[in-house]
């Protein structure tokens, strides 16, 4: 049953230019020339209740510019686009009592507040009833660990504690519906790991739909099954992790540790990539050359400490896709 | 003292400025047209009271009234108001401590920052704003309300003269609205009763000559007078040429009082801030 | 859609946690409150000293006199404090626009005004707030007023409705955000401009003057004949005497032709983007 369904969604910019320079300063006063950028080109899309999707693409691809559509504050050019049976930006206070958007880089929580009087100020606002709000508070504060911070001011929270009290608030409200754009910027390992602990919890307990924005890829390997990735405008990819390297590359990298850091590897089917010291890397196509056979002939001709067989991480790919499309990451 | 060649780091100071206020022409034009209404108010709130009483209350012309509220007008961006938002910004981090660490003279230095405050602000509004009210006016229709030019060359002499002493004069009042936030760790207090003092004793909220009779004498040999007051004075020719030397000694004697007291408070207000470790 | 009065009720509810919020954080630094309502006060206080001294010399301004000037400065004193405070989040929006922080009040299910009136609630206007109801005391025992409760409810009506037109310019200063932040500071023209305006009756100003803040920025109009009407004098200007009771209405239309014009703002910042 498709909660979000997006149909050739179009969204043009205006963007001011401007000339360098002293010259170009002044006739910028004058008269203005405009650029125009397509956000988005035609972006279609439909995602079912329940699921955790990754929404990844290089800056400027049209990735915040969907989910500002998606979440009603901006009003597309053209296209159809419905959240959970409503125009989102058409109904906007309908559409966004049903929904939590967190932002990595900026907080919604009251700067000067304690965490648990934001939380107490957003039940006001989102006009939750009394019962519901107390179990959904007790229950964000008890899968975040957030018990120890509730009286602290939030511009004293280190990151990964504002990230954690921002996840609470946005779920207070009870959304079937979260967008989370980069809610892992900047966290340290551990907080990363309770972050997307979380995520994977309240979308597989509670069923509540996700759309992760990131640039992170170990958050994708780690949560989403479903990765969605858009540059200039346009959905390149839209499926499984498995199926988005499929499309890109078949390719496996296998790295070895010789014993002679100097040695020559002359092998058909395999390309060195990489050589640092002791340890080469080699690119090889599994279905050319299967990764045992390589091995075996590799073995047979240099004396090797360690190695290990790897897809070449998902940033390769990613950055593969995104050229092959023109595109710059 | 200061050398010659030591000037540079307070001409780049005062050139930064510029440049910076010269981006927001927007904003200029913004704060021209509001002075403009205030200034229309003003004026005909006094003709409302000249059209109703006896020239015996009258102690100059109406016509000199509205030139003065234009002046006054004009020259808005010189008097000493709110503190410099770096200086501010350094007390309350604390940063102000480094000062200490700077190669150059410390008043100087601070002189130079409210130099670089009034200047730029002044240039792009003063120009503009008299030229409206001088010429744009009486285009329509509103000549009565005009900023007169001056009776002669040589009160206009004197009076660019006069703005000189009167700007050097701002400038030391400013700098020591800077230096009271050192007292104050960054409250406003100082400044805030600067700004009320400034409003009432300069002419800007009433014209002196309107203000009591008995106040006058007070009025003419505080500091504040010397700000556009007595410049105007000499601008209109209320003031014989010869009196433009009394006008100087005023405001100078002031600005060099100030110049004392701020230099006095500067280096103490450092030295405890440093003790303080704030 | 909820019903009207539960819509209100709704809106002060959250309105009045805003500003529980916003009082209780600046009462914890009560010496700095301490001095910004002294100091604000002193401040207003020595503007209504200009005009004593002025009626000192002149004795009247085209007859009116000093008590029954109070009056109409002491309305208008009174209703720019509490606009200046209730509105500040206003004030401030061109920052919240560029600070891309807008985005986040459009993500709540609630009114943007709303929002951005709880956002702050200076409580130091109270200064100017005490100088005003002073100077209409001044007015009220200096002048000869003949108070009745219709006429106290009509300054009051007075009051609320000049609060309704500050709030207005406020509301369209904030729209204009939208499209320019530098240029901001023309509606200071207006706010202050006609504060400082309506302190005066406006029969003293020229007619143009007036017209346009009778009928198009309607301070004068909410102050000026409800003033009128409750000194109980003929108004100059030749109006009948019912005008002044039912003048403070171009007050709550003004603010209503303001949201109106904000919600044109929204919409073109939702189509353009931040």
């Amino acid at each position: 049953m498709a909660q979000i369904v997006v149909d050739n969604l179009v969204k043009t910019y205006r963007v001011a230019e401007r000339t360098p320079g002293l010259w170009g300063a002044l006739r910028g006063v004058a008269r203005r020339t405009h650029r125009t950028v397509r956000a988005l080109d035609g972006v279609s899309f439909s995602i079912d209740r329940g699921e955790l999707v990754g929404y990844i693409g290089p800056n400027g691809a049209g990735k915040s510019t969907t989910v500002k559509a998606l979440s009603g504050i901006l009003v597309p050019d053209g296209g159809r686009c419905e959240v959970a049976g409503r125009v989102p930006w058409r109904d906007r206070i309908a559409h966004v009592a049903e929904i939590g958007v967190v932002f990595g880089q900026r907080t919604q929580l009251w700067w000067d507040l304690p965490v648990i009087e934001s939380f107490d100020l957003l039940r006001e606002i989102y006009r939750v009833p009394g019962d519901r709000y107390r179990q959904a508070r007790d229950q964000m504060i008890e899968l975040l660990d957030l018990g120890a911070l509730l009286d602290v001011p939030v511009r004293q929270l280190s990151l990964g504690q504002r990230m954690r009290a921002d996840l609470a608030a946005a779920l207070l409200h009870g959304p079937a519906i979260l967008f989370l754009d980069e809610p892992t910027i900047g966290l340290d390992a551990v907080s990363k790991l309770a972050v997307r602990d979380f995520i994977k919890q309240i979308n597989r307990d509670r069923g509540v739909t996700v759309i992760l924005t990131t640039h992170d890829m170990d958050d994708i390997e780690a949560l989403c099954t479903r990765v969605m990735v858009i540059a200039g405008g346009k959905i390149l990819s839209d499926g499984t992790l498995v199926a988005l390297r499929a499309q890109v590359t078949r390719e496996r990298w296998l790295t070895v540790d010789l014993v002679d850091a100097g040695a020559a590897i002359d092998e058909p089917g395999a390309t060195e990539i990489r050589r640092d010291g002791h340890r080469v890397c080699l690119a090889f196509d599994p279905e050319v050359v299967p990764p045992a056979a390589l091995i075996q002939r590799l073995a047979g001709r240099h004396a090797i400490r360690d190695l290990f067989v790897e897809n070449p991480p998902i940033e390769a790919i990613v950055a593969r896709l995104y050229a092959s499309h023109g595109q710059a990451p | 003292m200061i050398r010659a060649g030591g000037l540079r780091p307070y001409r780049a100071i005062v050139g930064a400025r510029f440049r910076v206020l010269l981006q927001y022409r927007a904003a200029a034009l913004a704060g021209l047209w509001t002075q403009v209404v205030f200034g229309l108010v003003l004026i005909m709130v006094y003709e409302a009271f000249y059209r109703s009483s006896s020239p015996a209350t009258q102690p100059i012309a109406f016509a000199q009234v509205a030139s003065y509220v234009w002046f006054g007008q004009a020259l808005f961006a010189m008097l000493p108001w709110s503190a410099d938002a770096e200086v501010r910004a350094m007390v309350r981090s604390g940063a102000v401590a480094y000062e200490l660490c700077r190669p150059v003279d410390l008043y100087g230095l601070w002189y130079a920052r409210a130099v670089a405050q009034r200047s730029a602000p002044t240039l792009l509004r003063a120009v503009p704003m008299a030229l409206i009210a001088a010429l744009v006016l009486p285009r329509v229709g509103l000549g009565e309300w005009r900023l007169a030019p001056p009776p002669s060359l040589a009160c206009a002499a004197g009076a660019a003269v006069a703005l000189l002493g009167a700007f050097v004069l701002s400038c030391a009042l400013s700098t020591l609205n800077n230096v009271s936030l050192l007292w104050t760790l960054g409250g406003e207090g100082v400044v805030l009763l600067m700004t009320t003092v400034v409003t009432l004793l300069s002419g800007l909220a009433v014209p002196l000559p309107l203000l009591p009779g008995w106040a006058q004498p007070v009025l003419a040999w505080l500091p504040f007078a010397g700000l556009f007051d007595l410049p105007f004075r000499v601008y209109a020719g209320h003031l014989a040429p010869g009196q433009l030397a009394s006008v100087l000694v005023r405001q100078t004697g002031w600005t060099l009082a100030l110049i004392a007291l701020g230099r006095w408070l500067l280096g103490r207000g450092l030295r405890r801030l440093v003790v303080q470790g704030g | 859609m909820t019903r009207l009065p539960d819509a209100i009720g709704d809106a002060i509810r959250l309105y009045g946690r805003y500003a529980a919020l916003s009082i209780r954080s600046q009462l914890q630094y009560r010496a700095s409150f301490v001095t910004g309502v002294v100091s604000t006060f002193l401040v207003t206080a020595s503007e209504f000293l200009g005009i004593w001294a002025l009626f000192d010399r002149f004795g009247q301004i085209r007859g009116w006199r000093l008590p029954e000037v109070a009056l109409f400065y002491g309305l208008v004193s009174v209703s720019f404090a509490i606009s200046d405070s209730i509105g500040r989040g206003l004030d401030l929006f061109g920052a919240t626009v560029k600070s891309g922080d807008f985005d986040r009040l459009l993500l709540r299910p609630r009114s943007t005004v709303l929002q951005l009136l709880g956002q702050d609630l200076p409580l130091r206007r109270i200064g100017r707030l005490a100088q005003g109801l002073g100077v209409i005391g001044y007015a009220v025992i200096a002048g000869s007023i003949d108070w009745t409760v219709g006429r106290a409810l009509l300054a009051v009506a007075s009051v609320a409705a000049s609060v309704c037109a500050f709030l207005g310019l406020l509301v369209l200063q904030a729209t204009t955000a939208f499209w320019t932040v530098e240029s901001l500071e023309v509606w200071n023209a207006f706010t202050y401009g006609g504060a400082t305006m309506g302190q005066y009756p406006l029969s003293i100003y020229r007619w143009w003057f007036r017209g346009f803040f009778i009928l198009v920025v309607p301070i004068g109009c909410v102050v000026y004949f409800p003033g009128v009407a409750i000194l109980g004098r003929p108004d100059p200007l030749g109006a009948p005497g019912f005008v002044g009771w039912i003048a403070p209405l171009a007050g709550p239309a003004f603010l209503a032709i303001a949201l109106q014009v904000w919600r044109v703002g929204v919409r073109h910042y939702r189509s353009t983007g931040s």
